[in-house]
């Protein structure tokens, strides 16, 4: 009876491991954007699974059975950090029974320990919103952000799989390479841009803003996390009167409604910018991630362009 | 400087020429010595104005690179932790559950029972409905990583009635390989699905009639549990628990060894992007010992019975969740349902005399959908049913009442999310749990949480 068992129990485990995903680095990326660096960094040595796409909206995730089973199975979990994660990734790690991917051993990878964060609060209260005591955490929204990420996630996967340092470093320096030249591209493409005024709906473009040198006039939000009302609409609308905006810009996972209700009284176009990976059919990787993002503001801004 | 330079140049040059002009009859020979210096003084100032680009060119490098350097330190020092450095740096996370209720029945809950289940007097009072105002389970939970090995959480939670007790109080290992997870001290057990949840996270005021009615509302117990999580890429656990079983439908005893046991098995996955579901099914083995409630026995008389024997609990649940894409930010749909079914087999002490035998197989279901219509707006449906079954109470079959009704409720539900972290709710209800009592309820209710971020659990 044991041996009827015990002999499927141990072809199903053997099949298992026959599998491409067990030989390779089994990788957890919390968001997209972490899935395509990993996946730039690790070519075929690891095999990724993205904890959500670009259509979700980080913050608001369950802790659901096939997220669970993932972080079981996961060598290395790659986050964003900075509370971005509080509500559903301290209870994979606490019920997923895999040491590796408790925070502080090397198998836990936060991508905003490696850059500088804005938006650090100097208190915080709920009645502020959403704000995050470790900054702003959509870090991913500058691409130099990325590069630094980069360097730490090459360093970390050589920890965490020896064996392959150097493969990964090597794919670390050509990425690097290819990364530096599409940012400075990137840059003069977008120098236009400079100075532009936009509106947000959700304070998430912070990082974005500070490497194209755009002025945010306004959020839709009344407060982070908060939807937009229709009083606070208003008042943005009021503001654009007095401090025209060229665009408003929301990412792929946000409600299109306030957006499309200001673009319409104001007569600026509502963008909707990928944000992350996936977010749009252009941005298939980090690289058409950004084509995307410039492309779009820049349109966005010849579209507004001698009305304001 | 370069700009001061030149227009030194410009006047120098302008100079000579103003005084020509002044002075027709000045020597060619001055005039050209003139000429001769000016060139010597353009090209001396050529030189030194190269010699100051170059070292602009060099000091703007410096420059660029100190504020390199800068960035990085900047950097480096925004990213040291900023946790504080005093005695306190290690406090855990502490989050508080506010809850309040007001409670309208049309029909007086004074000696409220479900008509065919037996409750002893404490899990009853915990069910029974009140009228008016009332605090409801406030929660003060404490939780942080004792170490590299364990996790530790506590759960305090105030009653209406002002009492305190402990309804978690537990240690987890958080570094056992392979999927395992260990868990000791007091804690809600892991069978069906709305056990393990705390009942600020249940979607309706009050917990199903058929948890009311097998486990008194909610099943905790002091013991271990084990859990494993396969390594496959379904969703698969398993767990098992060992405990003292005190809680209804367990007794306190005096014995060593274990008084309840549990098993059970998850399985869970998504479909697509939009639908995630889990599956589980389970069974609870207690050992009451003089479990006793009170009953009116056929003359119509009060009376208190008590049973003694072996109770097994099994439970089937499933959950189905569904949101455009996986954001549930605008809409998203819930279907939950949950089928319970109670053998208890052994001896009742009629009004604690007449020994006879006991075996009853009771059973009920519920099944409720919630619908997101809005961001911050749900609204949710529960329907459940009872099935009081056979019981058998041998030789005090003629003295006993059994019943033959199926107890029931619906429910309607709205509630209202500003934010993570508060909600309100209104529940109407058509309560027949008892028998010839239709009861209209209607409740208004608030769930704040302040402190610790809460957990997404699915």
């Amino acid at each position: 009876m044991l041996q009827r068992l015990i002999k499927p129990l141990l072809a199903l485990a053997l099949g298992a491991c026959a599998l491409p995903s067990c030989a390779a680095l089994n990788i957890l990326a919390c968001e997209p954007e972490w899935g395509a660096l990993a996946q730039e960094l690790g070519g075929d040595k690891v095999s990724i699974y993205n904890a959500t796409n670009a259509f979700q909206d980080p913050h608001h995730v369950q802790a659901k059975p096939s997220l669970l089973v993932k972080a079981r199975n996961a060598d290395l979990v790659v986050c964003t950090g900075s509370q971005l994660e509080i509500g559903w990734l301290p209870i994979l790690q606490q019920q997923a029974g895999n040491p590796k991917i408790q925070t502080g051993q090397p198998g836990y990878f936060e991508a905003a320990q490696f850059v500088r964060m804005l938006e650090v609060p100097s208190s915080v209260d709920r009645s502020l919103g959403d704000v995050h005591p470790g900054g702003n955490p959509h870090i991913q929204t500058d691409p130099r952000n990325i590069g630094l990420v980069a360097a730490g996630l090459a360093q970390r996967l050589a920890a965490v799989d020896p064996a392959n340092g150097a493969y990964y470093q090597g794919n670390y320096k050509a990425f690097a390479g290819r990364w530096q030249a599409a940012i400075a591209n990137w840059e003069k493409m977008a120098a236009p841009l400079k100075g532009m005024n936009i509106v947000v709906h959700h304070k998430a473009f912070v990082y974005l803003e500070n490497w194209l040198g755009l002025k945010e006039i306004a959020a839709l939000e009344p407060k982070p996390g908060v939807e937009p009302t229709g009083a606070h609409l208003s008042e943005v609308l009021a503001l654009l009167q007095r401090q025209p905006a060229k665009a408003v810009i929301r990412a792929a996972y946000t409600d299109g409604r306030g957006s499309e209700w200001l673009a319409e009284r104001a007569k600026i176009p509502a963008v909707l910018l990928p944000f992350t990976v996936g977010g749009s059919e252009q941005a298939k990787d980090l690289f058409g991630l950004f084509d995307d993002t410039v492309q779009k503001l820049l349109s966005a801004q010849q579209t507004t362009a001698g009305k304001n | 400087m370069k700009v001061c330079s030149i227009s030194l140049l410009v006047a120098l040059i302008a100079l000579p020429a103003a005084a020509s002009a002044a002075a027709p009859a000045t020597a060619d020979a001055d005039l050209r010595a003139l000429r001769d210096e000016v060139a010597r003084m353009r090209e001396s100032y050529e030189k030194r104005i190269d010699a100051l680009e170059q070292r602009l060119v060099q000091a703007e490098a410096k420059a660029a690179a100190a504020e390199s350097t800068a960035t990085k330190a900047e950097t480096a020092a925004a990213n040291q932790p900023s946790v504080p450095v005093g005695s306190n740096a290690f406090n855990p996370n502490v989050s508080l559950i506010l809850s309040g209720l007001y409670s309208n029945l049309a029909r007086d809950p004074t000696g409220y029972r479900i008509t065919g289940f037996h409750l002893p007097d404490g899990p009853l009072g915990d069910i029974t409905p009140q009228r008016g105002f009332s605090l409801m389970e406030s929660e003060l939970g404490i939780s942080a990583n004792v170490d590299q090995l364990f996790y530790g959480a506590m759960n305090f939670s105030i009653h209406p009635d002002n009492t305190v007790s402990t309804e978690e109080a537990f240690i987890q290992t958080t570094s056992l390989p392979q999927g395992l997870t260990v868990k000791a001290g007091r804690y809600f057990s892991g069978i069906g699905y709305l056990n393990e949840q705390h009942a600020h996270a249940w979607d309706f005021v009050d917990a199903p009639l058929a948890y009311q009615a097998f486990l008194g509302g909610q099943f905790n117990n002091d013991g271990l549990q084990l859990r494993w999580l396969a390594p496959t890429d379904t969703y698969l656990e398993i767990g098992a628990e060992l405990g003292r079983g005190a809680h209804y439908p367990g007794t306190g005893r005096n014995r060593n060894g274990s008084g309840a046991s549990a098993l059970f098995a998850h399985l869970g996955g998504d479909v697509g992007a939009s639908n995630s579901w889990r599956a589980g099914l389970s069974q609870l083995s207690t050992a009451p010992q003089g479990r006793q409630w009170d009953d009116v026995d056929a003359a119509g008389a009060a009376i208190t019975n008590s049973f003694t024997g072996s109770s097994h609990l099994w439970i089937a649940d499933a959950i189905w969740k569904w949101a455009p894409n996986g954001n549930a930010n605008n809409n998203s749909f819930k279907l939950q349902g949950e089928y319970l079914r109670r053998s208890e087999d052994g001896e009742l002490a009629y009004n604690g005399a007449a020994t006879g035998i006991y075996a009853a197989t009771q059973s009920g279901w519920y099944v409720q959908g919630i619908y997101q219509f809005a961001p911050y707006w749900r609204v949710g449906l529960r329907s459940e049913r009872l099935d009081s079954g056979a019981v058998d109470y041998g030789s005090n079959n003629a003295k006993l009442l059994r019943p033959d009704y199926a107890p029931a409720r619906n429910a309607l539900m709205f509630d209202y999310n500003p934010s993570e972290f508060s909600r309100l709710r209104l529940q109407l209800a058509q309560d027949k749990s008892r028998q010839g009592v239709t009861d209209r309820q209607l409740f208004l209710q608030y769930q704040m949480s302040i402190g610790a971020h809460g957990a997404h659990k699915f």
